[in-house]
């Protein structure tokens, strides 16, 4: 949660907090990656005491459903400062950690 | 052939006693839905035939017979029971769509007790909501949901028992928490079923509104006539086909056309547990030989997206006929249907209040892409003046959809709260919330919601119960939610947000409170959208004009700002 004294003003035009196009500013290698992404899943949807490898399923295994998706998909475009294609944000595509480092890999090498 | 036949040669027949009589049911007699849904069907010769084919996570697969759930029901119904469940207890359902689910609701009902489904997604505060207000006695779930049970468990005076159905043994059980395994129990052959009468209480299922706390919609074992009719006419239900309702039991398609429907016509049903994915789903029609499918359409406009080539990897052609419910059917959703399956998805409307289908299209009846279709035989169905309360004889006209109480499966009340029944009917017509017109040839058509309920992917979500929610996130001050326009679930949450003094927006805020909704909540209140914005627009008497947000979203005229507050 960040905190400090500034807020904008204003009610229209509405603040729309948008990512900027800035690359995250320190590379992660693939492993660092998959392991955040993994982290991520474990400390949000996972129950306790549950736990996934980098090829566990997470959509058709139940642990993401499609609405949580949005909230994982909005993690990664905040994290990689990168911006994923709603058409490319498909259950298939987020179906393991693997497979999402893999889609990741494609917007932040962009 | 479909069972209905011509539209208009139903209509002059019809009576709700054509069912009664299929039914074999007299006025007064005792009419219990877990029995007619298993024991009759075993009674007609059917013990042996498949009621239920499972497919779960990990390829898990399993399959009952008539039988084997008559016996189901029966061995849940005893241990409850003997537990000293009575009947009208309210026992709540928080299961993923496991066989326990299914079977459990035959059980509480053979008892007489009241179902209470619950979304299994559903966070620990909305499960809470729903438990205190139904003053539920037990709770049946698993072990992966018992968390959001012990969190709230001391705020719940009333609950006595939480049943799981799937212990391990190696982990201790609190106060009040019982293992029950229907594998490790002997199967009960004879169960003294309750002997409901047609206003005994069944099934509550919660439903949201704008304001107010989601409310228990109360329905009775006489619905059965109106879901046996309507499964059997517009679903076209017949003795051999296999069924998939892709609908959750925690919302009323579930039960009433997942669980009653096609249990109470002796019919074969499929159900799969294992998330979305086109793949997977072509893959369990085509395994399964599906021929009546009955799904939603955002999980159509989702088969869309993922394209027509992985339609025609699988043979599909064991499907015969398709329908839709939860929001209406998108005109390019029918015309895909019929190119990629070589029949139109039928559109089905109707409520939790109303219990069963009330508007669609029938079989074999012309379909008019994006139409909602026509009344149910029995059911006036009207679209008033909003202002006099009189229908509208004009083609073409909006007003909103009502109907003439009276038809079965009606709702019989919202559990402890007479005032918001009461607000539901005008003029001797029950006010559905929707807006429609209607053409000259007597078909409907959806125009929109008549309050600032948010229909998401089919399911209503409350703007003021997410409102509530996000004021116990430390950085809001002040939140206005609305529906956002989505291409797949029609609508998604969007939450507008005046922070707290020493907060400041940010991406990782945004995304900390679409995750504290998520949890607390469920998945489908969570704000896909979160605006920062300095201050809501608000009356001259400090109410929000959430109506300025929502012309914004959907970029309509803003319209009468005279109220407005000014700076």
């Amino acid at each position: 949660m960040q905190r400090n004294g500034e807020k904008k003003s204003g009610i229209f035009p509405l603040l729309k907090m948008i990512n900027s196009n800035t690359k995250p500013n320190c590379l992660l290698n693939m492993e660092d990656t998959k392991e955040l992404v993994r982290n991520y899943v474990i400390r949000e949807y996972l129950e306790e005491g549950e736990d996934i490898t980098y090829d566990s399923p997470l959509i058709s295994s139940g642990y993401v459903d499609s609405f949580s998706m949005v909230s994982l998909l909005v993690f990664l475009e905040n994290k990689f400062k990168i911006k994923i294609p709603p058409e490319k944000a498909t259950p298939e595509a987020f179906d393991s950690v693997n497979k999402i480092v893999e889609l990741v890999n494609k917007y932040i090498n962009k | 052939m479909s069972a209905f036949g011509l539209y208009d040669e139903r209509i002059r027949d019809f009576n709700w006693s054509i069912a009664e009589k299929e039914l074999e049911y007299r006025d007064g007699n005792v009419i219990n839905i877990g029995w007619y849904c298993s024991d009759r069907i075993c009674l007609k010769g059917k013990a042996g035939k498949a009621a239920l084919i499972y497919e779960g996570f990990g390829g898990i697969k399993k399959k009952y017979t008539f039988n084997d759930i008559r016996l189901a029901g029966n061995t849940i119904g005893n241990f409850l029971r003997e537990l000293g469940i009575n009947s009208e207890d309210r026992v709540c359902l928080f299961m993923d769509r496991i066989p326990e689910l299914y079977l459990s609701f035959l059980g509480v009902l053979k008892i007489g007790a009241i179902v209470q489904p619950l979304f299994s997604a559903f966070g620990d505060e909305s499960l809470f909501i729903r438990l205190e207000n139904a003053q539920t006695r037990a709770i049946i779930t698993q072990s992966k949901h018992l968390s959001k049970v012990r969190k709230i468990r001391d705020r719940l005076p009333y609950l006595e028992f939480i049943i799981i159905v799937d212990h391990i043994s190696t982990r201790k059980l609190e106060n009040g928490e019982i293992a029950f395994s229907l594998n490790d129990s002997t199967p009960v052959e004879n169960l003294k079923i309750f002997p409901s009468v047609a206003e005994s209480p069944s099934v509550l299922h919660y439903t949201s509104g704008t304001t107010g706390q989601p409310k228990g919609v109360k329905h009775v074992h006489y619905s059965l006539i109106a879901q046996y009719l309507t499964t059997k006419w517009v679903l076209d239900l017949q003795d051999n086909d296999i069924y998939w309702c892709t609908a959750d039991p925690g919302w009323v398609t579930g039960t009433s056309y997942g669980i009653i429907g096609p249990w109470c016509l002796g019919v074969t049903q499929c159900v799969f547990d294992a998330g979305f994915s086109a793949q997977a789903w072509y893959k369990f029609i085509y395994d399964n030989k599906i021929t009546v499918w009955y799904s939603a359409p955002t999980a159509i406009r989702s088969l869309m997206r993922a394209g027509d080539e992985i339609v025609r990897e699988f043979d599909l052609t064991s499907l015969r006929h398709l329908a839709s419910v939860g929001e209406p059917l998108n005109s390019e959703a029918v015309i895909w249907s019929i190119k990629m399956f070589g029949k139109p998805f039928h559109d089905t409307f109707w409520q939790t209040e109303t219990g069963c289908i009330m508007i669609t299209n029938f079989p074999g009846m012309k379909v008019k892409p994006g139409s909602m279709g026509k009344p149910f035989p029995g059911i006036t169905g009207v679209v008033l003046d909003p202002k006099r309360f009189e229908p509208i004889t004009e083609p073409g006209k909006i007003g909103l959809i009502a109907f003439r109480p009276g038809w079965p499966s009606m709702m019989r009340n919202y559990w402890n709260n007479e005032e918001k029944y009461k607000e539901k009917f005008v003029n001797g017509w029950y006010l559905s919330g929707d807006r429609a017109t209607i053409d000259n040839e007597g078909y409907f058509w959806f125009i929109g919601r008549d309050d600032d309920v948010i229909n998401t992917g089919g399911h209503l979500v409350s703007p003021f119960e997410v409102e509530s929610a996000l004021l116990e996130h430390p950085a809001v001050g002040e939140s206005a939610v609305v529906a956002k326009p989505d291409e797949i679930n029609m609508e998604v949450v969007k939450a507008f947000i005046t922070l707290k003094q020493g907060f400041t927006p940010s991406p990782d805020l945004e995304l900390e409170i679409m995750n504290f909704i998520r949890k607390k909540l469920s998945p489908l209140a969570m704000p896909q959208a979160v605006e920062f914005i300095d201050k809501l627009p608000k009356t001259r008497s400090g109410k929000i004009m959430r109506r300025l947000l929502h012309a914004k979203e959907w970029g309509e005229e803003i319209g009468d700002i005279s109220t407005l507050e000014n700076d």
